[in-house]
């Protein structure tokens, strides 16, 4: 099950957080390491990590939280229990993306950087995931799909929502 | 004998079910009692033939694709493990056209061994150009790399041995070598094809580069994206290391290297080497100004080699067979080859390696077979998402850095996106400038500020307010994004837009009298 933001203990987070500070802390330049592995830890990088993060670093928390927003795979919330990438680049939109993306925004009834209520499923925008030639692709959670139609549209949508 | 077969277990097979046959193969295998031993591979590169699965035979090899599930059992029926026929039968893989005009140098092994197989690597050739970089001077090596005119493969083209020499000239007590495999131009997918196909080739790479410079920690900053090829890497590195590829001595000489993959976290600038520096050191991924040149103060202020992908796994071909015989491949400045990448809407999409000097006419119509939806070509953007967008009547340009620089535009990391008639280029051109606005690291005001105004005024053309007016604002607005940004993010973004509008004006027309005209 997910936490969701407000059930999780901020001594917990602390706690956790440090633990996987120390586990990262003989890498050179370890900021991101560490934040990937909070946001594997938690599901997202919690604002609670934050201060830790910044204090075992030297630096302070706004260079901490000028990192974290800087990069668009930190998560400041959960996502929903799927997270489903669209790609949307120029090899996708070649090949129709955008009116994959109006299927799947439609039959999920949510749209890019939303999640949805029952918690099913995040639906995201990605630029290129290396399937130029498969176009168009996505990602469902780790698993990679190409030459999206309409069929494999409805596969995914009765996955996110099993 | 036992037959082989091999399935690719590359992002693009897997993304066209690969996984799934493989594991109807090994049911079916069970079922019959048969034996075979599964070998997964990297791709060939032809994607339209995906899952392309090969068995090796008394025959040889003999291919089949594309292969789905369903059609496992008949592949069975029709003795597909004696490469006999079937309607999936495709032959010898090397005789397919697709690889049969390639000259494979960089990529001789991708999908033909298994990439975690150092066994099957060294059988291939592998490691023989380590072997020749220990046997002579860091000089030596620079001066081979040099010769073979290899030229940066992640866009900009610089010559290689050039930015070798100056972090070899460099007296520090560390230096690094970094690898670009932040892929994140739409279209591109060789560096993902390697790593995940054939990742000894770049350890290699890596490991020649850090001999010829003195540098003894290589990382490759792998974007998030590509999660399989973040995994091969890193499989691959423990098995080198084991074996002595890597670590402090290696292959029983006094030099030492050592390698670790980082993962980047979704910002495309980071592609772009001064801020890829900033975020493997923690930090915002925002561009520096140069100078200082990262060969000089680089990766926690120390020389650093940032190379791309497809340039360090050129190397060990290079250092090998000698700098001639890549030199003796291309034409004018562009020397060796080029992994061509064939996207979008296209027949034969895929990875095709050539030498530099095929028209893009050739590339696109003859390689590729034309429009997936065979419809007929509109636009091909070649170089990713700052590349220029061409109209087939350019279709004589010779895939050339200068050749395409006098065109206007540029090769980039080789991708080429092929769309048909229905492409619209006034919302490819808006696209350029949006993608720009997402993925600006904000530190220069003409790519921060001049994307979203690019973004505003090409909407105002799109809905006929003073469109020639506003056409000639955003010419403006590209000529001082492409003169006054820091990096090729800002810079470059007007080549897809400006070729959209020049080679493409109709599209550009007022909306409403288009409507109308329809």
């Amino acid at each position: 099950m997910q936490l969701s933001g407000n059930q999780i203990e901020v001594a917990d987070v602390a706690a956790r957080t440090a633990a996987v500070i120390a586990s990262h802390a003989h890498l050179e330049g370890p900021l991101l390491p560490i934040l990937h592995a909070v946001q594997e830890e938690f599901g997202f990088v919690p604002t609670e990590s934050l201060p830790v993060i910044a204090e075992a670093l030297n630096i302070s928390n706004a260079e901490a939280h000028g990192v974290v927003t800087f990069y668009h795979d930190y998560r400041r919330a959960p996502a929903g229990r799927h997270v489903l990438k669209l790609c949307q680049a120029e090899a996708c939109q070649s090949m129709g993306s955008d009116k994959v993306a109006e299927m799947v925004k439609s039959a999920l009834g949510i749209g890019f950087h939303e999640t949805a209520p029952d918690g099913s499923v995040t639906l995201e925008p990605v630029y290129c995931l290396g399937l130029c030639a498969c176009a168009p692709a996505a990602m469902l959670d780790a698993e990679v799909i190409g030459r999206l139609d309409a069929e494999a549209v409805d596969e995914i949508v009765a996955e996110v929502r099993r | 004998m036992t037959p082989v077969i091999y399935i690719p277990k590359d992002s693009g097979a897997l993304a066209m079910g690969a996984e799934k046959v493989a594991k109807a193969i090994e049911t079916e295998l069970k079922a019959r009692g048969e034996t075979a031993r599964i070998v997964r591979t990297g791709s060939r590169g032809l994607y339209w033939l995906e899952p392309m699965v090969e068995v090796l035979t008394e025959k040889g090899r003999v291919a089949y694709g594309p292969v789905k599930t369903k059609d496992v059992r008949s592949l069975f029926d029709a003795g597909f493990l004696s490469g006999d026929q079937h309607h999936l039968w495709l032959g010898k893989p090397e005789t397919i056209p697709f690889l049969a005009k390639q000259t494979r140098l960089t990529f001789a092994r991708c999908g033909i061994t298994d990439p975690l197989s150092l066994a099957d690597y060294e059988a291939h050739g592998g490691l023989a150009g380590l072997r020749k970089a220990l046997a002579i001077t860091p000089a030596d090596i620079v001066r081979t790399v040099t010769e073979s005119g290899l030229r940066g493969r992640g866009g900009a083209g610089f010559p290689t041995g050039i930015k070798w020499k100056t972090v070899l000239d460099q007296v520090a007590e560390r230096k690094y070598i970094v690898c670009n495999a932040d892929e994140g131009d739409s279209a591109t997918f060789a560096d993902r094809m390697i790593m995940e196909g054939d990742p000894f080739v770049l350890i290699e790479g890596m490991a020649i580069a850090g001999i010829a410079t003195g540098a003894t920690k290589g990382y490759v900053y792998i974007r998030s994206e590509y999660p399989h090829a973040v995994v091969a890497m890193q499989a691959a590195i423990d098995v080198a290391r084991k074996a002595n590829v890597l670590g402090t001595a290696i292959l029983g000489s006094p030099n030492a290297f050592e390698m670790e993959v980082r993962v980047g976290a979704g910002a495309y600038v980071c592609g772009e080497e001064t801020s890829l520096l900033n975020s493997l050191e923690g930090k915002r991924g925002i561009v520096r100004a140069k100078p200082p040149l990262p060969a000089i103060q680089g990766l926690f202020g120390k020389p650093t080699m940032i190379n791309n992908v497809i340039s360090l796994a050129s190397v060990p071909v290079i250092l090998d067979k000698g700098a001639t015989h890549y030199k003796d491949f291309g034409m004018g400045r562009s020397r060796g080859t080029i992994p061509i990448q064939i996207a979008g809407n296209v027949r034969h999409g895929g990875l095709f390696e050539a030498a530099f000097g095929m028209t893009l006419g050739e590339i696109v119509n003859d390689i590729g077979g034309g429009t997936a939806t065979g419809r007929p070509v509109k636009a091909v953007q070649v170089g990713g998402p700052l590349g220029a967008y061409f109209p087939p009547s350019l279709f004589d340009t010779p895939f050339d850095y200068e050749a395409f620089a006098a065109k206007d535009g540029l090769i980039g990391h080789a991708g080429i996106t092929v769309f048909d008639d229905t492409a619209d280029m006034l919302k490819q051109a808006r696209f350029a400038m949006e993608f720009c606005a997402i993925e600006s690291c904000g530190k220069c005001t003409p790519c921060r500020i001049g994307s979203t105004r690019g973004v505003e005024t090409i909407d105002k053309i799109s809905a006929g307010i003073e469109p020639a007016k506003n056409l000639a604002l955003v010419t403006d607005l590209c000529n001082t994004m492409k003169f006054g940004s820091l990096c090729a993010l800002g810079g470059f973004t007007p080549y897809p837009v400006m070729s959209a509008i020049n080679h493409f004006p109709q599209d550009f027309a007022p909306r409403p009298v288009q409507e109308a005209a329809e």
